[in-house]
């Protein structure tokens, strides 16, 4: 009974486990320089846009397998708009952003329109896609880089060296409006977790035993406090990190908890019983789509902050990372299975392993067969585990 | 006297808690057309996929004794090279390839690694021939009708020595002069020496060419009937297919008063989604009280499993009219959630291809047709989700350990109580029960039963969609009978028995085959 559920933990938290696992390794073999404050930061600014893409990701994954190839092309694409509107055009930059979103949108609803309501296999569409946009990319930029001067921009979407959020005032060489949002977010969570206990006590639902929910949220207190201190100890919260967060927190309700999000799951686990029981599902094909270009005009803007100009080479194979990253992260290959979280702790591992074999010093040409392997090995498991469950 | 082809001594296959076929016995003489017959579900596939080595040796008890021998098949190429050649009622090929590539598809000819085509063509090409198909082997199947296909299937049967034939239905999707056609071609390849075996509904047809029937029923052999020493007519057949008492396996059920009117379909006429000029449903009008249990009975292919989706938002096939009537009203359901919204549920009979969503927990199940009843502005309540799927599963006796199991892993009879569950929480008046006892035991059956009892009691309508003739005698008030498309009867519970609902099949068939 008890070994039963530890084995149960086990597996459901599997991919936790290896990540810690992992990060161990590498801080063992980079003598604790993974863990120094400068990398943890880095890490997130790194992989900004994987977290970004792969959310959106998810929901195409979810409607039964269904993988966006177009997300790096057309990165690149609103990025290249998007410069060159406000440098070349002088366009204010507030309207450059929606002209920017705008175009993400308008994108994604072409590719899904062809998807969902004409039925031509997304894999075909966003193959077209991602040559379509990489090369009106290049046409839009002329072959060459535009610098970003736009400091509000760059600032906005955490480019350039001062891309974090004010200090405000220091404790002893920390951040302090880091540690205060640490502190804010462990209060937030403990407040809604005795919420919601209290709430179903009254309402007279079953409750998972207290000491269950006491030792998951004092683990998940101590990983963000121990998180903060490291970002506090360089130079605080990186905007990007704020992006990145929101787009967690909303995809993550969505998908969990309302109507929309139970569709994505439905329509991927048996697309006939749920047309039969009354959905649109054309209509969820299209919504994961159009989602994706959004989010990929997010990434976009990430993207040329970040390195403060477009480039018609911007956004190469951030599809895969994107498409990696779920996988790793518990989506199933056919579809119907994955949650947010699980995704971004997907993202999180690919991105450990990046970091750490290029502290290392480990070629990039083995960086590329490591990842090759752990997601072939992610698969796998996943596979061998659900024939094992039937 | 011939002698024994083929002997199957006391095959018994079970599944998982169902007895399929109970110490079968079949003797086949060597040339003879031997018939095998029996209700759906009877066993008649299974045996057949048992000779032919779907089910591989080891996973029946019994003997096959082939030419004298007993054989052990593994795999379906192991029957092929013994010269067993089965072919299905779907027809099993390639549209996009051609006659002669399909004919040899998996048995290719072969010049050294490359595909010798010239062999491939000239051999095609000889067996077309024989089967009196005048057509090029290099036709791609798409191009080719139904009855046509047929022949290739024949043709692909010889081109791998078949010495026993076996035919699965082979005439359902062809027209009468196919049909006359395919029956004389295994009366000529009788006359070669060719020993064939045909299963089939259509009792004209089997009196035609068959020289002894074997009638199957509950997966056992009942009887073999002789051409030469029995007389064999319909009405003997069907008392051999039916035969079987009915006993209390029914709840009973309180005589109500009818009430009005509460579904009505006039004319109502549905095409095929694909072969747009064949019609499935043909001018079938129906009507359904509250409080009623409505039995539509026919064969497989009926057209019932049409007809109720296409009533249910048309959700099956194109160009339907007719006029559908709610309460007296007349209403356009636009797709399936207008249906839904109007108080109609359709429980399908494929619940793991259609139905459920296997990989997830019978929570989700449960409320995927009425969400809306669980959530506010688009938020879902998964408290009341969890409360609601609990009171389904008690209500129905669900045998499961928690609601957060994934239905994938339970049995066919609980599975069956999910989706009912989940149709039920749409609070449908109109529920049409495709098929709902389908391969689930005799226990698990009879709370089905239970439930259709209380629906009705509570003032709704139930349709109910059967082959087992005894459970629409057991359960309905009324009976419709389909077949080929078209309502051919009407009976009330006191006047019908199996063999009046078997004979209107039989005898609609038969007019047609005249």
């Amino acid at each position: 009974m008890n070994k039963n559920n530890i084995l149960q933990m086990v597996k459901k938290y599997t991919m936790i486990i290896v990540l810690v696992l992992v990060t161990l390794f590498f801080a063992w073999q980079t003598g604790g320089k993974i863990l120094l404050p400068q990398n943890v930061n880095n890490l997130i600014l790194q992989n900004a846009y994987v977290f970004v893409l792969a959310t959106g990701m998810l929901l195409c994954i979810l409607t039964g397998g269904n993988i966006d190839l177009s997300v790096g092309s057309v990165v690149c694409f609103v990025g290249a708009v998007g410069a060159t509107l406000m440098e070349s055009k002088n366009m204010n930059v507030g309207l450059a952003i929606a002209v920017m979103v705008l175009i993400g949108i308008a994108i994604g609803a072409w590719q899904g329109a062809w998807i969902a309501f004409v039925r031509v296999p997304p894999f075909i569409v966003t193959l077209a896609g991602m040559l379509v946009f990489r090369g009106l990319s290049n046409v839009v930029l002329n072959g060459q880089t535009v610098s970003l001067t736009s400091e509000a921009f760059v600032k906005l979407f955490g480019g350039g060296a001062d891309c974090y959020v004010p200090e405000l005032f220091n404790i002893g060489g920390l951040n302090g409006a880091c540690l205060v949002a640490g502190i804010a977010v462990c209060i937030i969570y403990i407040f809604v977790q005795i919420k919601d206990r209290a709430s179903r006590m009254k309402k007279g639902y079953e409750t998972e035993s207290l000491t269950k929910t006491i030792i998951r949220t004092v683990l998940i207190c101590l990983v963000v406090i121990a998180f903060t201190i490291k970002l506090s100890q360089h130079k605080g919260i990186p905007t990007a990190l704020i992006w990145v967060a929101v787009v967690i927190l909303i995809y993550g309700y969505i998908t969990a908890n309302t109507t929309t999000g139970r569709y994505f799951y439905a329509v991927g686990g048996n697309e006939k019983a749920t047309k039969l029981s009354g959905i649109n599902t054309n209509k969820v094909y299209f919504l994961a789509y159009t989602n994706m270009g959004l989010l990929s005009a997010l990434a976009g803007m990430l993207t040329i902050a970040r390195m403060t100009s477009a480039q018609p080479t911007y956004g190469q194979n951030y599809e895969m990372d994107a498409i990696g990253s779920c996988f790793i992260g518990g989506a199933s290959a056919y579809g119907g299975t994955g949650t947010v979280p699980g995704v971004i702790v997907g993202a999180l591992l690919m991105g450990v392993i990046n970091l750490g074999m290029s502290i290392m010093g480990v070629d990039a040409n083995y960086q590329k067969v490591v990842k090759g392997l752990v997601l072939l090995g992610a698969v796998i498991f996943d596979v061998v585990n659900k024939k094992n469950d039937r | 006297m011939a002698n024994i082809l083929l002997e199957m001594k006391n095959i018994t296959k079970t599944f998982p808690g169902v007895k399929a076929l109970d110490n079968v016995n079949l003797k086949v003489e060597e040339g003879e057309i031997h018939a095998l017959v029996g209700e759906n579900g009877a066993g008649k596939s299974t045996l057949m996929n048992v000779l032919s080595g779907i089910y591989p040796y080891g996973t029946y008890e019994g003997d096959i004794i082939y030419n004298g021998e007993v054989c052990k098949f593994n795999h379906i190429k192991d029957s092929e090279e013994r010269g067993i050649v089965i072919i299905h009622q779907e027809l099993a090929l390639i549209p996009y390839m051609t006659i002669g590539e399909n004919m040899f598809l998996g048995n290719e000819k072969k010049k050294g690694a490359a595909i010798d085509w010239q062999e491939t063509y000239g051999q095609a090409d000889k067996y077309l021939k024989t089967v009196g198909l005048k057509e090029s082997s290099r036709t791609l199947i798409k191009d080719i009708g139904v009855g046509k296909q047929q022949l290739v299937e024949i043709a692909k049967a010889l081109a791998k020595n078949a010495k026993l034939l076996i035919l699965d239905e082979p005439t359902a999707s062809l027209n009468e002069s196919d049909s006359k056609a395919l029956l004389d071609l295994m009366l000529q390849f009788k006359k070669e020496g060719m020993t064939s075996i045909i299963i089939s509904h259509k009792l004209n047809e089997i009196s035609y060419v068959a020289d002894k029937i074997t009638v199957i029923r509950d997966g056992s052999t009942i009887e073999t009937l002789d051409k030469k020493t029995d007389d064999i007519n319909e009405a003997r057949i069907i008392q051999g297919m039916v035969g079987r008492e009915l006993t209390d396996r029914f709840p009973k059920r309180e005589k109500m008063p009818v009430g009005d009117v509460s579904l009505e379909v006039k004319n109502w006429n549905v095409y095929h989604p694909l072969y747009t000029e064949r019609k499935v449903v043909d001018d079938v009008s129906i009507k359904v009280h509250r409080g009623e249990v409505v039995g539509i009975s026919g064969l497989m292919g009926a057209g019932r499993t049409e007809l109720a989706m296409s009533i249910f938002g048309k959700s099956y096939g194109t160009n339907i009219s007719g006029q559908l009537f709610l309460d007296g009203k007349e209403v356009v359901l636009k797709n399936v959630h207008d249906a839904i919204k109007h108080g109609i549920a359709y429980v399908t009979e494929d619940r793991k291809g259609n139905g459920l969503i296997l990989s997830n927990p019978i929570s989700i199940n449960t409320t995927l047709a009425n969400m809306d009843a669980v959530s506010t502005r688009g938020r879902i309540d998964k408290d009341k989700e969890y409360a609601v799927a609990v009171e389904y599963k008690e209500k129905l006796r669900t045998k499961c350990p928690t609601v957060m199991q994934n239905v994938g892993n339970l049995s066919g009879g609980n599975m069956q109580k999910v989706l009912l569950g989940k149709w039920m929480f749409t609070d449908a008046d109109i529920m049409i029960l495709d098929e709902p006892t389908r391969g689930i035991d005799v226990g698990a059956k009879y709370e089905i039963y239970c439930i259709i009892n209380q629906l009705v009691a509570e003032g709704k309508s139930v349709i109910v969609i059967s082959s087992e003739l005894p459970e629409i005698l057991g359960m309905c008030d009324r009976i419709y009978v389909m077949n080929e498309g078209k309502m051919v009867g009407e009976l009330m519970a006191e006047e019908a028995s199996q063999e009046r609902i078997m004979s209107m099949i039989v005898q609609t068939g038969e007019s047609k085959g005249e």
